[in-house]
């Protein structure tokens, strides 16, 4: 069986580069995420990741844990977001859903995480705390439903992990432009282009770029480099800065985005 | 010593992010080469002794075992080592390990402060960098330790995210990790994280137990009934049980922070009443909710505040090796008086909880039994908090 289906059909048509844009599911509140998801993708996003709120974001800057702890605290989490990917399904929203998140929900909810995913419409998960060395437990009950798992490739990753990442044959790679966590200052493109053509190189992988990429100018400078670009910070910067009018600003920023890959 | 595969049991392993996972191999190999070597272990000899202050005394307390009229009750002083508790073991090993692996910046996580001074203090010795993060709430409660730290030269980082102690610290020092990870060593102070900590840090503290074993043979011409020390992260417990865990006939005891109370749910005792989970790098016990969300811990003692324990500890109370209590704020205050006026030994909060343990124990046990304490740490930092709480009397 072919996992995650919708995912890789997303990537495999040639052409330009595939937006990816990040959410924190329930930031301000559930209703808005799924306004500002199809407002996104009315705007020219290709894919959505879904990010599940978490009390220890380890791995965010302070954006995105900020958006966490508001979302945190009017319900967020786990159960939240798959019911977010649910009413997008529900309202015809057919891009490729990933929910990006930490283990520990994940973990805690079960051998049933797998079955809720699928029956939400998520195409696949990413988790930021499950390298390689511990991902077999998450990664065997996904694909027995026909979901994946999308790996992390770091600048600090070897080109031994990196063989071993794409052994996985997942959907995408997912290729984190530094070292630091999300929303950091953007490494510089030509460091960056020469890594991204190490990951892609002699591999079917499809490879996406992430962490750090907030602007237009960013996105072009990337473009050439990567299969998919993901914006994340910047949108949620976007989402805390215009209470009330929320979807009409991150559709007029990935209306932006998306026009810079045309 | 036992090899350290990354998994005790079904607990342990490196949940971590991928931009760290070379990183901790790179340890695991330089911890592994380290372990072997002659040459380190030598250095990290000379070190305790005439660094650290070892071997600790191991001190029988004669009038607090009267006082329980039951087991006979002996004190691995901790407190008596340079910079006042079992923490700077690991950090000695640690930052000779740093500077054999030629990295220029400490950084670490400090709950009580005792972890915090610690690492500055080799850092100093080694003249490394050193950056500490510590929660806000922790340091207006641990303020002595904070002005140490910055007395040894360290850079102090509050943490004003989240419950604004340990865990949100720890939080912040994986974030800085993460971002410097190329020139930075993580000196974690518990026997928890990701794997190799949780065994290094265990290893370096074994020193307790072993010191311990051999000081209660000569004194007592036998092993011990059991062996208790407190139980946060769990390292000066890991460190004292790593001397008698291959003696079976030898109880092992931890205690955890009840705080104001197990049905309060304001506590810190992990194992006692939380679920198995991932937190900070490894699966063991974590206080979260259905949602996988993770819960505010509370404890008077800073050095215990943490919804999370090691890895090892998870395993030994599943394995049923040792067993696991749990003590109040209320319980720990009253046993900190009661080692202060029967010994004229003032123990750290945490250390507390281990020694208010001791009257069940020292029952349980008898006048024909035997108890080793670590006394972890002493109490100095911890006397603004109870002056405060005994409105200026004790």
């Amino acid at each position: 069986m072919t996992t995650a289906p919708r995912l890789r059909s997303a990537f495999a048509a040639p052409g330009r580069p595939r937006l990816v844009a990040y959410l924190t599911c329930g930031d301000p509140a559930e209703a808005t995420t799924v306004a500002i998801a199809l407002a996104a993708v009315s705007a020219g996003a290709d894919v959505l990741e879904l990010g599940a709120p978490y009390s220890e974001p380890s791995a965010d800057g302070p954006a995105i844990q900020r958006a966490m702890e508001r979302a945190l605290s009017r319900g967020g989490g786990l159960t939240q977001t798959l019911r977010v990917a649910r009413r997008l399904r529900d309202a015809g929203c057919e891009v490729p859903l990933v929910l990006f998140g930490y283990y520990n929900p994940i973990f805690v909810r079960g051998a049933g995480f797998a079955h809720a995913a699928l029956a939400a419409g998520v195409d696949a998960a990413l988790v930021v705390d499950l390298p390689l060395e511990e991902q077999a437990e998450l990664l065997t009950p996904l694909r027995a439903v026909g979901l994946d798992l999308v790996p992390l490739v770091a600048p600090t990753t070897t080109s031994d992990r990196i063989e071993r990442i794409r052994a996985l044959a997942p959907p995408f790679v997912y290729c984190v432009s530094m070292t630091g966590v999300t929303g950091s200052a953007l490494a510089s493109p030509e460091s960056l282009a020469t890594r991204l053509a190490q990951v892609r190189t002699g591999t079917e992988a499809k490879v996406v770029v992430g962490f750090g990429i907030a602007t237009p100018n960013d996105v072009r400078r990337l473009a050439p480099h990567a299969d998919g670009i993901v914006v994340g910070s910047a949108i949620v910067r976007t989402i805390e800065e215009h209470p009330g009018h929320e979807a009409a600003a991150v559709a007029r920023l990935v209306g932006s985005l998306a026009a810079a890959l045309r | 010593m036992s090899s350290p595969g990354p998994y005790f049991g079904r607990f342990g392993g490196r949940f971590v992010a991928e931009t760290l996972m070379p990183s901790l191999l790179e340890l695991e190999r330089a911890w592994l080469e380290a372990r072997e070597d002659a040459g380190f272990q030598a250095e990290l000899a000379a070190l305790f002794t005439s660094y650290v202050g070892r071997p600790s005394l191991l001190t029988y307390a004669a009038n607090l075992t009267r006082e329980l009229g039951g087991a006979r009750i002996w004190l691995k002083r901790e407190d008596l080592n340079h910079t006042g508790a079992h923490k700077i073991n690991n950090c000695v090993g640690q930052g000779l390990l740093a500077r054999r692996m030629g990295k220029r910046r400490l950084i670490a996580e400090t709950g009580a402060g005792q972890h915090g001074v610690a690492t500055a203090t080799v850092a100093a010795l080694f003249g490394l960098e050193c950056e500490i993060y510590m929660g806000a709430e922790d340091i207006e409660r641990q303020a002595l330790n904070v002005f140490r730290m910055r007395v040894l030269g360290a850079t102090l980082h509050s943490v004003e995210q989240g419950t604004r102690t340990l865990k949100d610290a720890m939080n912040e020092a994986l974030r800085d990790w993460v971002t410097n990870v190329r020139d930075t060593y993580y000196l974690i102070g518990s026997a928890a994280g990701p794997h190799p900590y949780p065994a290094m840090v265990r290893d370096l503290q074994s020193v307790i137990g072993r010191e311990a074993r051999a000081q209660l043979y000569a004194a007592e011409g036998r092993l011990p009934s059991a062996c208790v020390a407190c139980v946060g992260g769990g390292s000066n417990a890991a460190g004292l049980f790593a001397g008698f865990i291959d003696d079976a006939a030898v109880d092992l005891v931890g205690v955890e922070a009840a705080g104001e109370g197990l049905a309060t749910g304001r506590h810190a005792a992990t194992i006692t009443a939380g679920r198995v989970g991932v937190l900070h790098g490894s699966k063991s016990f974590v206080l979260c909710d259905d949602e996988g969300q993770v819960l505010p811990a509370h404890s008077i003692s800073a050095g215990l505040d943490y919804p999370g324990v090691g890895p090892e500890h998870a395993f030994l109370h599943e394995t049923g090796r040792a067993r696991y209590l749990s003590r109040t704020d209320n319980e720990a205050l009253a046993a900190f008086r009661l080692l202060a006026r029967t010994e004229g030994i003032v123990p750290a909060l945490e250390t507390a909880h281990a020694l208010a343990a001791l009257p069940e124990l020292a029952a349980r046990y008898g006048p024909d039994g035997v108890i080793v304490v670590c006394l972890s740490g002493r109490g100095d930092k911890d006397l603004p908090t109870i002056e405060r709480l005994s409105g200026g009397g004790a």
